[in-house]
């Protein structure tokens, strides 16, 4: 006899799991909904925290050790809160060989960050991306949202070090 | 997530607020609102101009937003298109001139932009670009969308459907080059209900973003090509598989289904027929891997992308293990053209076996960057001297590299070569899905091929051995070699190694991830030994590590 399927309460009455719960409904709250359902918490959360994925892997009937999984291997997936600003270096191969490997390396001497590290003070957050599709600015960088052409590494490193 | 560009971040925005004037427009501008331009702050652009046209008192002046308008390098860009006058690195509080141009044009003039750039250029898939504002359905029909989709859906069966495609020779322009025709057959005469329409439009190659441009400029001929598709194969459901990185062109998708809901385009009964079918969009979530369609399967299914073996192709057994077609948007996107204008004048176009035209992405160091559509079969030399304008700062020019990871350089020897499928296997590369990276002396070919094998080690998913050990064993020799502490014995190893990749790997990434290895060594061997003989790096790029000589 199948067991009465009964959906989990939200974790905490945050409104924004309400976007969660509701773009998982919209998808019939089946186990296909879980890229979606993790785009949602991310949107909402800016990353991923083990409450949102019990929550999410219970509502769509997916073992925690699958929504695990997949939140790890999907690079866009983040566990970990970012710093208070993000910097984006593109490293696509328009970026590559126009600089982009200077502009790392330029990070992580006067600023002592690697990718996907965050200064020890908490203010910036290094990640890179494959291809952003700017390569007609290369080499390209997004801070805080902003994206940024043609730039180099010492005016980079000053501008972060401002903020 | 904070990877998305802010100047790429529709929502929120307001078009401007200009009056359109009353019948046909005198003079209008275009503004590119492209991701490009739009990080090139073109909204603002859009927003300024309009600002002053109402306050310079035009009543027949359209201020208009609209899809890329290839030179990506130069933006943002405005084009008059009365007078094919192109505005480029326009900046907002800089747009006088542009009013004044608008203020000059003559009635009824007509004129195309003028030189090589655009004149070479033959358009198909991007027929639309920079003409339409992507988001609107008005537009679209204006230029003789959905006609295609009428004509299917009243007149031919879905037989007659798939043997036009065939007929016009068109090929996956994914890359592999599959006849797109052969593959509708398969899917139709496969056993099983429902079937499914997928738009692969994860276009993970870096250095490529043809989709994101077709995607973002004219949304709804990619939906138009789905649903003949659909009505082809007999599939009810589609769905488009894109990128999260791409959010512009995720929100305009969006906003075009929706429009197309409304107008009856999607959904049930489509065009007052029986026919059903419906788009959802489903987003990536950075993995490269996802690109090859059985891992996009198990992405839209809602798991890990990791690849499974063919056969059972997905044509047979696909989504939720149902006969599946499987294209690339630029495919879908040629698809209304050619049952519009009918398959004898698509296959006309072109070169050999590779019929019709191929969208590239020219980035590196190039002048023109941006995105060009040419006829299959132009030579190397014309799209990038001619079209691209040539190397930055008159360099010399070193190769091109094309099909991203999987793909290889092509040295100048090859620029009088057709570019075609066939063509390019030959010389050791692939078209890819049409990114074309131009590289000058300041590239080191080794450094290149490391870049690569970086990329694919990083990528790889990690199922099959093969490609899971064998990009990080490769991706360690190279950094011995550019690091100037690898043997000659290194470097057989290396080339072992690769061939052993290539034959056992399980899917396209780690069976092409040798291939920039191969086609570096086979045109730059002199660079390889330079590094390990000589410890020196021609182009220097690499940092050569000193090592104690014994004296």
């Amino acid at each position: 006899m199948p067991i009465p399927y009964k959906k989990p309460p939200v974790p905490s009455d945050d409104r924004r799991w309400k976007i969660v719960e509701t773009r998982m409904r919209r998808l019939g709250d089946r186990p296909q909904a879980l890229i979606e359902a993790l785009h949602a918490a991310q949107e909402a959360f800016g990353f991923l925290e083990i409450d949102a994925l019990d929550y999410i892997g219970d509502t769509l009937g997916v073992p925690h050790s699958r929504v695990y999984g997949v939140a790890t291997f999907y690079s866009f997936f983040s566990l970990k809160p970012q710093g208070e600003h993000t910097c984006v270096v593109c490293t696509g191969t328009a970026c590559y060989i126009n600089g982009a490997k200077e502009i790392l390396g330029g990070l992580d001497r006067r600023l002592g960050v690697k990718p996907r590290e965050t200064t020890p003070d908490g203010k910036v957050s290094i990640l890179t991306a494959r291809c952003l599709g700017a390569c007609s600015l290369a080499p390209a960088v997004i801070v805080d949202g902003d994206v940024r052409g043609k730039v180099s590494a010492d005016e980079l490193v000053a501008q972060l070090e401002a903020m | 997530m904070s990877e998305m560009p802010a100047a790429a971040r529709p929502n929120g925005r307001r078009q401007p607020k200009v009056t359109p004037p009353e019948g046909p427009p005198r003079a209008s501008a275009y503004v590119c609102e492209a991701a490009s331009c739009m990080s090139m702050q073109a909204h603002d652009v859009t927003v300024r101009l309009g600002g002053l046209v109402g306050e310079a008192g035009f009543t027949d002046v359209a201020v208009k937003r609209v899809g890329c308008l290839g030179l990506c390098a130069a933006g943002a860009l405005v084009e008059i298109p009365e007078t094919g006058q192109l505005f480029e690195r326009v900046r907002p509080d800089d747009v006088g001139g542009i009013v004044n141009a608008l203020r000059k044009v003559k009635p009824n003039a007509t004129r195309a932009p003028q030189g090589p750039f655009f004149e070479k250029q033959v358009r198909v898939a991007t027929e639309n670009f920079g003409r339409i504002d992507p988001e609107s359905l008005d537009d679209y029909l204006e230029r003789g969308g959905y006609q295609s989709l009428q004509r299917a859906l009243s007149g031919m069966t879905s037989a007659e459907v798939r043997d036009e495609i065939t007929r016009s020779g068109l090929r996956g322009r994914g890359g592999a080059g599959y006849p797109t025709g052969l593959k509708w057959t398969t899917v139709a005469k496969a056993q099983g209900s429902p079937k499914y329409v997928i738009c692969n439009a994860d276009e993970g190659d870096p250095g490529a973003f043809m989709d994101r441009s077709v995607l973002e400029s004219d949304p709804y001929r990619v939906l138009e090509g789905m649903a003949i598709a659909a009505f082809a194969v007999h599939a009810s459901e589609g769905y488009v598989y894109c990128r999260a990185e791409y959010p512009l062109a995720v929100a305009r998708l969006r906003s075009a289904i929706r429009n197309a809901q409304r107008a009856g385009y999607l959904g049930a009964g489509i065009a007052d027929t029986s026919f059903n079918f419906d788009i959802q969009v489903r987003l990536g979530a950075g993995a490269f891997v996802c690109g090859e369609e059985t891992a996009l399967i198990a992405s839209v299914e809602g798991r890990r992308g990791t690849p499974r073996p063919r056969p059972p192709y997905p044509a047979v057994s696909g989504l939720w293990g149902q006969p599946t077609l499987i294209n690339n948007v630029e495919t879908f996107a040629n698809v209304p053209a050619i049952l519009r204008k009918g398959p004898e004048w698509y296959a006309e176009i072109g070169h050999g076996k590779s019929r019709g035209t191929k969208v590239f992405a020219l980035a590196g160091r190039i002048v023109n960057t941006g995105l060009v559509e040419v006829p299959m079969g132009m030579t190397l030399r014309e799209i990038v001297f001619d079209i691209g304008g040539g190397i930055i700062d008159d360099r010399p020019f070193k190769a091109v590299q094309t099909g991203g990871p999987s793909g290889g350089c092509i040295p100048a020897q090859f620029l009088d070569m057709p570019v075609d499928y066939e063509s390019l296997i030959e010389v050791g590369s692939f078209i890819g899905s049409g990114g074309l990276i131009v590289m000058d002396d300041t590239s080191c070919m080794v450094d290149v091929a490391k870049y690569f094998q970086d990329f694919c080690r990083d990528e790889s998913c990690g199922k099959c051995t093969p490609c899971r050990v064998g990009t990080t064993q490769m991706y360690m020799l190279l950094d011995l070699i550019t690091r100037g502490v690898a043997t000659l014995d290194d470097l057989a190893t290396l080339e072992r190694l690769a061939g052993i990749v290539q034959k056992t790997a399980l899917c396209g990434l780690g069976q092409g991830a040798p291939n920039p290895i191969f086609s570096t060594l086979r045109y730059f061997r002199d660079e390889y030994m330079a590094h390990i003989v000589d410890r020196v790096c021609p182009a220097g790029v690499c940092t050569i590590e000193p090592v104690e000589v014994m004296v």
